[in-house]
């Protein structure tokens, strides 16, 4: 074909510009996160100063502070316990369940298994004034526990969802086989189905805790003491004080919370889009 | 045998229906109930008053703002978002060197918690340092602080929300049109490429038509997801300067948390769920086309 080549040089260096647009507009608050966390403050507090680089050397006085003189290290570890317990709770109640549908149901597991994904579609914003209440005649305001309490609310439906997905595609027969063997359907389900569908418990894991280290609206509501928030509420609202900014610390503490929960949710996303499209994508 | 199972089916999948009951179905029928009471924060009583919370939310400006606002906050997000997913899902599709790592700096924004990206753009759009406003006026667009404030003034502060959204749902989009654009039969545009159809007829005569229902499912969480988003505009401008950015979710925030009026809160909550119930029925029907095909 003549003049094919040029052309498609042509759209190449077109598809590359494009990549490179996006990655820049869609990556640059994370670049600008590292570049203020190792920033001097008289450097970083001067708009005659070419931000783009380092005026000053770089300094680690912010991861210093953040370390040493907030509470970061303490919601650091209230996000974890909040998310290991969560991840707990959603494994007891959903590997069943959605065993149960996958499986026992019938035809009516198909459907209830719709209405369990529609329930995924109420947003905590329309549930988090009743649910502050109802967190207050239990006692659990202003602690962790009413996180617990509410969170797999949310992680339960999903769960149930993608659980589904993977027990169906496990072949029937293998439980019918183990079954005429002995063994009860319980039998069957946990020394059986659990551990061959390891690798979807793990994505519910993942998801789990992911989905607890990203949630804002019931932190925000629940709880109010500095000692009890979880990272993302204490960083963006603690790490100020009245209106002072500490953009140092705080940028340093958003990119070294993001990243390591955003490669770990990378790892699995394609399993999440999976669950989300299910039904569009044969 | 399968009636034993039967009851087994029930005993397994009862304790996940009563969990979602008890904190998903009660505390929506409870908001519906405030929204026709009196409850506040700290007394535990309340009465019925009838529709006296909706007839005064109706007569608030700051109510007839945040519904105004939120409509604009969730159209102009959509379509921000499908241009520049759709854009970007043609650009990444075919394989190339390094293309893991460049996905992996293009869902950063989806991944990393919101309410951190949202302080990161808060920093960006700062009304002093904004390195937005160092590079306009290093490019003597605007004079040494005669730069706008961003985040200060209505009609910019609402075009940083809207953009900032789009930030966080382009790459949640771009995935899943990623995904549709995998799953088209190759034969097909190749066969059209062959026939004399260029890259644009192709695209809009092939591609898209065959994506219709990915986009879809891109489309109606995203809808959900920047309707019912209360995060991105609370770290931002917490619904200012004058309202001017307020949505329904931070409008019922600051109305029910903050001002501890828990009735006329859930009221304005209430106001979420036409959009919700039109959603679950357009995806009700398109998993209902699904299952048929």
């Amino acid at each position: 074909m003549p003049g094919g080549d040029g052309r498609k040089i042509g759209t190449e260096a077109l598809r590359y510009a494009v990549l490179a647009v996006f990655v820049v507009l869609l990556a640059f608050p994370f670049y600008w996160m590292l570049v203020a966390t190792f920033k001097q403050n008289i450097d970083l507090y001067n708009v005659e100063n070419n931000p783009f680089k380092f005026n000053l050397p770089p300094t680690l006085d912010h991861l210093k502070l953040l370390f040493n003189e907030t509470r970061y290290v303490r919601w650091l570890g209230n996000t974890a316990l909040v998310g290991v317990l969560v991840v707990f709770i959603t494994l007891a109640f959903s590997l069943p369940a959605a065993y149960a549908l996958a499986r026992l149901t019938g035809r009516w597991g198909q459907r209830i298994g719709i209405a369990i994904f529609l329930t995924y579609l109420i947003p905590p914003t329309l549930l988090f004034i009743p649910l502050s209440r109802i967190v207050a005649t239990l006692g659990l305001q202003d602690t962790i526990w009413s996180l617990v309490l509410v969170y797999p609310s949310f992680t339960i439906p999903f769960s149930v969802w993608l659980l589904m997905g993977f027990f169906k595609s496990i072949p029937r027969e293998l439980e019918d086989a183990a079954m005429v063997d002995g063994l009860t359907r319980f039998g069957a389900f946990f020394r059986l189905v659990v551990p061959i569908s390891i690798s979807g418990i793990l994505t519910v894991v993942i998801f789990t805790f992911t989905l607890v280290t990203q949630e804002f609206v019931y932190a925000l509501t629940f709880i109010s003491p500095e000692s009890q928030q979880m990272v993302g509420v204490g960083i963006p609202i603690f790490l100020v004080r009245g209106d002072v900014y500490f953009w140092g610390s705080l940028m340093a503490a958003c990119l070294i919370t993001s990243l390591p929960i955003a490669l770990l949710y990378n790892l699995f996303l394609d399993r999440f889009i999976a669950g989300f499209t299910v039904g569009a994508i044969k | 045998m399968a009636v034993d199972d039967r009851k087994v089916g029930v005993f397994m999948f009862l304790p996940a229906a009563a969990y979602i009951g008890l904190l998903i179905g009660a505390p929506l029928l409870l908001a519906v109930l405030y929204a026709f009471s009196d409850a506040r924060i700290g007394t535990l009583g309340f009465h019925f008053v009838g529709l006296e919370n909706f007839r005064s939310i109706l007569q608030s400006p700051s109510f007839r703002a945040a519904l105004r606002n939120s409509v604009v906050f969730t159209v102009s997000a959509q379509i921000i978002v499908i241009v520049a997913s759709s854009i970007l899902s043609i650009a990444l599709e075919p394989a190339f060197h390094g293309r893991w790592f460049v996905r992996l700096l293009i869902l950063l924004p989806w991944v990393a918690p919101i309410s951190l990206g949202a302080i990161g753009w808060k920093w960006i759009l700062d009304s002093i340092y904004s390195v937005i406003t160092w590079v306009l006026v290093w490019a003597h667009i605007f004079k040494p602080y005669g730069a706008p404030m961003w985040l200060g003034e209505p009609t910019l502060a609402m075009a940083s929300v809207v953009l900032v959204h789009s930030w966080r749902l382009i790459p949640f989009s771009t995935v899943i049109m990623l995904a549709g654009r995998t799953s088209i039969p190759k034969e097909i545009p190749e066969a059209a490429a062959i026939d004399g159809a260029g890259f644009w007829r192709t695209e809009f005569l092939i591609n898209i038509p065959m994506m219709m229902p990915i986009i879809n499912v891109a489309v109606l969480f995203g809808t959900i997801f920047t309707f019912t988003d209360m995060t991105v505009v609370y770290i931002l401008t917490a619904g200012g300067p004058f309202d001017s950015t307020q949505v329904l979710p931070s409008l019922a925030f600051a109305t029910g948390i903050q001002g501890s009026d828990l009735a006329a809160g859930a009221a304005i909550s209430l106001f979420l769920v036409p959009v919700l119930i039109l959603i679950a029925y357009f995806m009700l029907r398109a998993a209902h086309l699904a299952e048929v095909a």
